[in-house]
């Protein structure tokens, strides 16, 4: 069998570190390869030592079956290495063919040759299948067409290898059907592939075979065939077995919590987009908001936790009108929040853990008196909490920036449900997780809603949202498009909602 | 040694022996003896009980000046506008000092208090207006460093009637000298100023590390946005943290117009004292102590270059040079850091292969 690629016994370390302790990892020519491990098992800094961003300190690298050192991503790239990278690096205001083109544009004398330039990207296009707009500017076109472009990009510049980086973390259901049809084309073509992902789904949907890493350790490559199921590789990923069906208790909802009516948000840009959004959530139930990224998530939170004043409509806490309360009275009214982005919002990241666990009620006794802190009664609540909720930290005077996504996020989940709220807003709460974090948070809110809280997720992973949630409502252009039982609905037709598909169904 | 602790430390210290080192190479193409240079640099920064007193005394404003620029720091706001503050203590100092006739008790403190509460005031503007329009603070406080240079000369004109380029001196009850220090020190002109200083390096320490108000304006410092999350309001720890930070900056005018000086003169250029607050804050890494200590080392170069003009020949000019130097290493500290880490690893490699 012919390898393009063969990563053989690489090792790399960060000081006392070892990110990838004696990995081998090889690629058969037209062959989808996945990568699989949990986040921090180190793939990305072994895809980052393929494309010469990190020298390795042990291992050999062989690109056909000739060693070669790839000292920097323009050798990756004559080597006909292309990656596709997870957070798009596009410039907004360039066109598609513009950006395609960018750092390799045909000229004609001082100019760009943007005649030749389009004939080439659309004659690209049409090969592989890969359907664009060459005119249209990247701001007017969806996440998954930006992909594309991503794609493209590579390929334009002649990549025979391409390694795509999480590439369905911000795709629809929809969508991410039509990147498994373009790689198995890009295949067809004769490329390679290696697909980086925690998904296992997609791998037995896709993958030819699968390399599994852990801490930084090799644990076995695989044919993805009948003698694999996702329950294997989970537990050759985790190490141990998951469960990954947990039934969770039935929902037992009684009054209600929240109550919006017709909300209006606008964005920083001045745009409605929030418009009228009805939602009610009880105690005791958890109501899953499924929606695509920037459908008015994100305002619908920041009004909720008092980040942003309505423009219009009402917020009702147990009865209670809290609209354009700031955001210290929306906490002191009951509400707790694990926000979207917890190194921004969550966390000050250079305070310890001690002093991140009192970042709401700082200013209440025990935690401070007549104006002054008192630290011991800060480290005993701390030391309380992370013993309560297993948060991994050598001690409570590291800064929160020491530890892992999954210990940071249990320590934000910690602090807010200690404050007991009646209502628990949860925004992404296991993005960037691994699988054994994942579980554990889901507990959480498993916990709190049979505490006989109300809990609001909002989450782009409509996995996790049919999983948890006891209602799903679909978030479409700032309106709840429709109410669906998680045990009746289909991963199709929340999609089908969530990208604007009308059903005649009513708005509730 | 933990490593932070440990790198916090050494860079200050290699950044000075380095900023020494550029200096001695500056002396040597300057055709001098930096060993001559050195030596009556020492012994005018420390060699003597004179040039002690000296040294603590320039030290005094400096202190100040840096906890100013530093507290800003700390809550993520960077105030340029420090020199401005001190110049509006200083006249607000002067006048209390010369137009008031009261018991020491009374006098002292009260122009001390004035110099807090005008430069506060001044320093109120640029963290109003981030607050409320989000206008860049260094662009408003460099801008409000001009507005108090021409509005303190328009003052003691007007004002407090300096028809002679210099305001008559203070009375005595409002004065920071002190007969004693000045003995012990064989006539410097140490005043009490040093004392209020290590006061001022306290308490800039129990209001960020054991206050409420300190936990929120760190807190914000770090990050804005999950303070903002968390319930506190960003607006007023803006305005708060420039307000406080001005305070300090109006001492170190008071030093100047209660201690060292007992007057004001008229200035068409600025003191340098709130500029050099920014490098003393630097070198000092925004800590108390780390500020009061890089404060007498430039105090101390600034004093014993004056003796190594007398001693060696070399223009005092020379230690803004170093001064300079140092700044910049402490600046490029990242760098540094990266250089030492790179030389700590090829050294292991080094092993590795043996």
């Amino acid at each position: 069998m012919e390898y393009v690629i063969e990563m053989l016994n690489i090792r790399k370390e960060f000081g006392t570190f070892v990110a990838n302790d004696n990995i081998t990892l090889q690629l058969r020519k037209g062959e989808i390869h996945a990568l699989l491990g949990e986040n921090g098992a180190g793939k990305s800094t072994l895809m980052n030592v393929l494309f010469g961003l990190y020298q390795p300190e042990g291992g050999e690298i062989r690109v056909r079956g000739e060693k070669v050192n790839i000292e920097n991503p323009n050798i990756a790239n004559e080597l006909g290495i292309g990656m596709v990278h997870q957070h798009f690096m596009l410039v907004e205001k360039f066109t598609v063919t513009e950006n395609i083109i960018l750092g390799s544009e045909p000229r004609s004398g001082l100019t760009v040759d943007r005649a030749t330039a389009r004939k080439k990207v659309m004659d690209i296009s049409e090969q592989y299948g890969l359907r664009i707009d060459p005119d249209a500017k990247i701001e007017d076109i969806s996440v998954g067409m930006q992909q594309r472009v991503e794609i493209l990009k590579t390929l334009y510049r002649g990549a025979e290898i391409l390694i795509f980086d999480e590439p369905t973390a911000v795709l629809t259901p929809q969508e991410i059907q039509e990147l498994i049809q373009i790689m198995k084309r890009l295949i067809e073509e004769g490329k390679s592939i290696i697909l980086i992902t925690h998904k296992l789904k997609e791998i037995m949907q896709v993958a030819d075979r699968c390399t599994v890493i852990r801490r930084g350790r090799y644990i076995g490559t695989v044919e993805v065939d009948e003698t694999v199921n996702e329950d294997s590789l989970a537990e050759m990923m985790v190490g141990r077995e998951v469960n990954f069906d947990a039934e969770y208790s039935k929902a037992n909802p009684q009054q209600v919590v929240l109550d919006v009516q017709q909300l209006v948000v606008k964005d920083s840009r001045g745009l409605k987009v929030v418009e009228g959004l009805d939602l009610q959530i009880r105690s005791g139930e958890i109501l899953g908001i499924a929606g695509i990224d920037g459908n008015g998530q994100t305002e619908l939170i920041e009004a909720l936790s008092g980040l942003k004043k309505p423009e219009a409509g009402k917020i009702l806490l147990n009865g209670k009108d809290v609209t354009g309360f700031t955001p210290r009275k929306v906490t002191e009214s009951g509400v707790g929040h694990i926000p979207q982005d917890r190194h921004k919002h969550g966390l000050v990241l250079d305070y310890s853990i001690r002093d991140n666990m009192v970042l709401q009620t700082y200013y209440k006794e025990p935690f401070s008196k007549r104006g002054l802190m008192n630290y011991k009664a800060v480290a005993e609540k701390a030391k309380a909490l992370i013993e309560k909720f297993d948060v991994r930290t050598p001690s409570i005077d590291v800064p929160a920036r020491a530890l892992s996504g999954g210990n940071q996020q249990k320590a934000i989940i910690a602090r807010e449900v200690d404050r007991s709220p009646d209502l628990l807003i949860a925004a992404q709460p296991t993005r960037g997780l691994d699988v054994g974090a994942i579980e554990f948070i889901h507990e959480q809110l498993i916990k709190e809603r049979e505490k006989g809280r109300a809990v609001l997720l909002i989450s782009f992973e409509l996995e996790e949202i049919l999983h948890v949630s006891d209602r799903i409502a679909v978030l479409y252009e700032g309106k709840i498009v429709g109410i669906r039982d998680p045990k009746e609905t289909t991963e199709q037709e929340l999609g089908f909602l969530m990208a604007g598909g009308k059903r005649g169904e009513e708005t509730v | 040694m933990n490593k932070l602790a440990y790198n916090r430390l050494l860079i200050p210290l290699l950044s000075i022996l380095m900023g020494l080192l550029v200096g001695a190479i500056v002396m040597l193409i300057g055709g001098y003896n930096p060993v001559q240079g050195f030596s009556s640099l020492f012994s005018g920064m420390v060699g003597s009980p004179y040039a002690i007193g000296e040294t603590l005394r320039a030290a005094a404003p400096l202190i100040f000046s840096g906890l100013a620029v530093a507290f800003a720091f700390r809550t993520g706001l960077f105030n340029i506008g420090v020199e401005g503050q001190v110049l509006i203590g200083w006249v607000a100092a002067v006048y209390v000092g010369i137009n008031f006739d009261l018991p020491m008790f009374i006098h002292l403190p009260l122009a001390l208090l004035a110099a807090m509460f005008a430069a506060a005031l001044w320093a109120f503007v640029p963290g109003f207006l981030k607050a409320k329009f989000h206008v860049h603070e260094v662009i408003t406080s460099i801008m409000m460093n001009y507005i108090a240079l021409y509005t303190t000369n328009a003052i003691l004109r007007s004002v407090i009637g300096v028809t002679n380029e210099r305001t008559e001196d203070i009375k005595d009850s409002a004065s920071l000298a002190s007969p004693m220090l000045q003995e012990l020190t064989t006539f410097s002109r140490l005043h009490w100023g040093i004392l209020i200083a290590v006061l001022a390096a306290i308490v800039y320490y129990y209001i960020l590390q054991r206050t409420t108000l300190g936990y929120e304006l760190r807190a914000v410092g770090f990050n804005k946005h999950a303070s903002q999350y968390a319930g506190m309001s960003v607006n007023r720890n803006i305005i708060l943290s420039f307000v406080i930070s001005g305070m300090f900056a109006g001492l170190a005018g008071a030093m100047e117009g209660l201690g060292t000086f007992n007057g004001m003169t008229l200035s068409a250029s600025f003191t340098g004292v709130g500029f050099d607050g920014i490098a003393v804050a630097l070198l000092g890494a925004n800590t108390a102590v780390g500020v009061f200590l890089a404060a007498i080392l430039f105090a101390g170069l600034n004093i014993g270059g004056l003796a190594m003009q007398l001693g060696a020949n070399i223009p005092s000019e020379l230690v803004k040079v170093i001064i300079a130097a140092i700044v910049i290493f402490v600046a490029s500290g990242y760098a540094l850091n990266y250089v030492i880490e790179k030389l700590k690893g090829n050294r292991k490699k080094g092993v590795e292969k043996k």
